[in-house]
């Protein structure tokens, strides 16, 4: 074989390694979180309390915290990023629209642990409480950018001849976008938006100062509230081998929802391709 | 007369579509040979097996030989044989580099510069493709700075310059003014003294003017091939006559 | 009723605008006392010490900086030669289904990398991989000290893993976007495949893998949960990549609900600032690169 032949080989070879490397990775995590994390859920993990060392009971205040945090930030976030995305894919107006998706895409990028700073500051010292609502405030400005983005590319993708139909018949621009460009894209823009909450539901770093924790059921969404993420992150920084256990059960609950959805996110918008 | 590259029984699939059915043709050395039919008819798919680019698409059947110098092209490296039966496309399509190096890439890579200097290789490569004097004093900007014509003599250029024996051109001149055409034309007449040419067009005044024989396709058959000017003013098929007179289809 | 329904989307897209002004102004406001008394100061200082009320952010700076920069040494080759594998050699199909499971591996979240990289990659970097290059390069100055496992070295290890899905995903995207007659005409002048690759192919899609690169970057430097997790918390400078360091994101998480005093907090808050301000810069000229090549 000449050098040239050789490289060739041998490049390619290094890719596709490389390509092996990450993908293992994957697979490497999904594996380490089941052997570890399998042997350490309970049933008392989901119906009890977390407790001191010696008796780690379960994360039930967790989960039903997380809930209630993804639920405000979903209640505010996706009506917010829904209509934005209508706005930037229907929208004629000359330059607004270039200038939101451009800062919607830079918001995306802010790292969490600032806009947990920011919510702080504008939830939480006003009302003198860390509490769930302020941790779904700080989630839904990150599900915001991302379900507008997400909307906008999926009513792109409507074909135009949809679009010229109902024009055609003298609907106007916004009726046509309503009954008939929304419905058309609308399994995108729920596996947009079932994407956008699978992402925010593993975020620890924004409610670490807005819903903070709580090793018990919380008082109320104006209460400081305990959820998965920031869980897994305390009991894996502590000392205790019966912690370190119950961080395990907990990532791999996390992981799983996050997969979870995911995957039922790909599964809406392929069986949509298909029926089409 | 000595034929320089022939195709026999050649028959090409993309997966379960067969888009050419037992085409046996010859070119001859130094000659100019077009290859003319409606699209889809699978003129580039012919041109395409030619040197073995077509390999590169996925779930790509040839079957057939295919000769040049009498050697059969399946059984030389795939890139000697790409080097020495080059191709221009439809679109020009420079590389994102300086006019000089979009030409002396194929020498390099090639290992060709032993004994002459890549000024020398590149110079001589643009002065064949008429392009040198619209280009000495810029070699080093970028090709995208070319007229659409110019950038198609740059493709010839680098094409050129790593000595190929076959030159095959997909349609070059149709994303072309019809000055700029021209200019190509009387180029390609002008190099039969260095290659053998092959060219699908879809222009029949244009095949009429530069080819010496000219190949009816037809829904991935070769209808029929002749001197040019036999295939224009007396066809012997039917098909040929209705599609070179406009009233096909 | 058109103009109504124009209206009202307006509106909502105007609130992602407002948001981000939101953003920048709190976190001028708040970070007040800190710009006050430290000024520019502040960026070069390396010392910080809540008792007496003296902040800089140096070390801070230089811990996120060094992480973000390691981890990109390690995820580029390994995302661009992915993309490449993924975008060249392998056909639609199993291309599309190792996407999948890229995304996928873009999904997990942070704090899992933290719990994983405590647990395993930790120990991992202490027993083997830090003895291991102190033997190889004789412990020169970036390789000294003892091997703690946790520091520099083990924060870029996990910010390369949870980096490189983005630089494949949109590397990958850029690839494909390439013309193939860019390839092909490489290929016809007798380019091998990975020539053809390398010089035309990668020249066209370089817009778009450095935009990758740049995304990529930006997430490195807000990355929060896995880096506190393994950084070792330990504000000062050393040159050692086995030292325990520290970075912005991960001193705000640790230091931000414990902070007393109002000097104190300006200055977690001031960090906030400064990681938002580099963010916004990397992130804008990702986003304009990968406008141009996707555009073309
Ligand atoms: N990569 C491919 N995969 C599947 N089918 C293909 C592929 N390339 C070409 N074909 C099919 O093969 C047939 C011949 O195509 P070809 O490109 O050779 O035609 P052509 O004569 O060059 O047409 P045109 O004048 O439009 O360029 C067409 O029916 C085309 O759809
Ligand atoms: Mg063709």
């Amino acid at each position: 074989m000449t050098r040239r032949a050789i490289v060739n080989k041998l490049m390619f070879a290094l890719c596709g390694l490389a390509a092996f490397l990450t993908v293992s990775t994957l697979f490497l995590i999904l594996a380490y979180l089941v052997y570890n994390g399998g042997t350490s859920i309970s049933l008392d993990f989901f119906t009890k309390l977390p407790g001191p060392s010696g008796h780690p009971g379960g994360m039930a205040n967790a989960i039903l915290g997380s809930a209630e945090i993804i639920f405000f930030a979903a209640v505010i976030g996706l009506p917010i990023g829904f209509f934005s995305g209508i706005y930037l894919a229907e929208s004629a107006d000359p330059w607004l629209p270039a200038i939101v998706r451009y800062t919607a895409d830079l918001l995306n990028g802010v790292p969490s642990i600032v806009i947990g700073i920011v919510v702080w500051t504008v939830m939480v010292v006003p009302l003198h409480h860390f509490s769930a609502l302020a941790g779904g405030v700080a989630l839904s400005l990150m599900l915001i950018p991302i379900t507008a983005r997400s909307t906008e590319r999926f009513l792109l993708q409507v074909p135009r001849e949809l679009r010229e139909g109902a024009l055609a018949l003298g609907a106007d621009k916004w009726r046509t976008t309503a009954t008939v460009i929304v419905p058309a894209a609308r399994r995108g823009i729920v596996t947009g938006m079932i994407l956008g909450i699978a992402r925010i539901s593993g975020e620890t770093a924004p409610l670490l100062f807005t819903s903070l924790n709580n090793e018990y059921w919380s008082a109320g969404f104006k209460e400081p509230t305990a959820s998965l993420p920031v869980m897994i992150y305390t009991h894996a920084v502590s000392p205790y081998a019966d912690w370190h256990r119950q961080a395990w059960a907990a990532g791999l609950v996390l992981l799983g929802l996050v997969l979870v959805g995911n995957i039922t996110a790909r599964m809406v918008l392929t069986q949509g391709a298909k029926r089409s | 007369m000595s034929s320089k590259m022939s195709a026999k029984n050649v028959s090409v699939s993309y997966g379960p579509f067969q888009a050419l059915h037992d085409v046996t043709l010859d070119f001859e050395a130094n000659k100019i040979t077009a290859l003319i039919g409606p699209s889809g008819c699978g003129k580039s798919t012919f041109l395409r097996s030619l040197n073995r680019i077509n390999e590169t698409e996925r779930d790509t059947r040839i079957e057939g030989t295919i000769t040049l110098n009498g050697e059969n092209i399946f059984d030389i490296d795939v890139t000697e044989i790409r080097r020495r039966v080059g191709m221009v496309f439809q679109r020009p399509n420079p590389f994102p580099k300086s006019i000089f190096d979009n030409v002396a890439y194929g020498p390099k890579i090639n290992g060709m510069l032993t004994g002459t200097t890549a000024e020398e290789a590149v110079e001589s490569s643009l002065r064949r493709a008429a392009l040198w004097d619209e280009v000495k004093d810029k070699l080093h900007d970028s090709a995208y700075a070319l007229s659409g014509g110019q950038q198609q003599r740059l493709c010839i250029a680098r094409a050129l310059a790593v000595n190929p024996e076959v030159l095959l051109f997909d349609e070059p001149c149709s994303a072309l003014d019809p000055i700029a055409t021209a200019r190509i034309e009387d180029l390609l007449v002008g190099l039969k003294e260095h290659c053998t040419m092959v060219i699908v067009t879809h222009n029949m005044q244009q095949a009429a003017r530069v080819a010496d024989d000219t190949g009816f396709f037809l829904l991935g058959k070769l209808i029929e091939h002749d001197k040019t000017d036999l295939i224009f003013k007396n066809p012997s098929k039917r098909e040929t006559e209705d599609y070179i007179t406009g009233r096909f289809g | 009723m058109g103009k109504l329904a124009a209206g009202v989307t307006r509106l909502f897209a105007i609130s992602i605008l407002a948001i981000t002004l939101l953003l920048v102004i709190q976190l001028w406001l708040h970070s007040y006392e800190a710009r006050q008394k430290f000024g520019l100061g502040f960026l070069t200082s390396t010392l910080w010490n809540p008792v007496t009320d003296e902040f800089g952010a140096l070390p801070f700076l230089y811990g996120t900086v060094i992480t973000s920069f390691l981890a990109l040494l390690i995820a580029v080759p390994l995302g661009v030669g992915a993309a490449i594998f993924l975008a060249e050699l392998t056909g639609p199909k199993l291309s599309e289904t190792l996407t999948f499971l890229v995304e996928l591996l873009a999904a997990v979240p942070s704090v899992i990398f933290g719990l994983l990289a405590i647990f395993t990659l930790v120990p991992f970097m202490r027993n083997y991989v830090q003895p291991g290059l102190q033997r190889v390069t004789g412990g020169i100055a970036i390789f000294s000290g003892h091997p703690y496992g946790v520091g520099y070295l083990t924060a870029g290890v996990i910010l390369a893993v949870m980096t490189f899905p983005f630089i494949i995903s949109v590397s990958r995207e850029a690839l494909l976007a390439v013309p193939r007659e860019q390839r092909e005409a490489a290929l016809a002048v007798g380019a091998t495949q990975w020539e053809a690759t390398w010089d035309a192919v990668i020249p066209f899609a370089r817009l778009g893998i450095i935009g990758s690169i740049f995304l990529a970057l930006a997430r490195a430097l807000g990355e929060t949960m896995a880096v506190t997790m393994v950084i070792g918390n330990n504000p000062s400078i050393r040159a050692s990549l086995f030292a325990p360091g520290y970075t912005i994101a991960s001193v705000i998480a640790n230091e931000f609900t414990e902070a007393t005093g109002d000097v104190y907090l300006a200055a977690l808050v001031e960090l906030g600032l400064v990681l938002f301000a580099l963010t916004i810069i990397i992130n804008g000229l990702a986003q304009l690169l990968i406008r141009v090549t996707t555009k073309r």
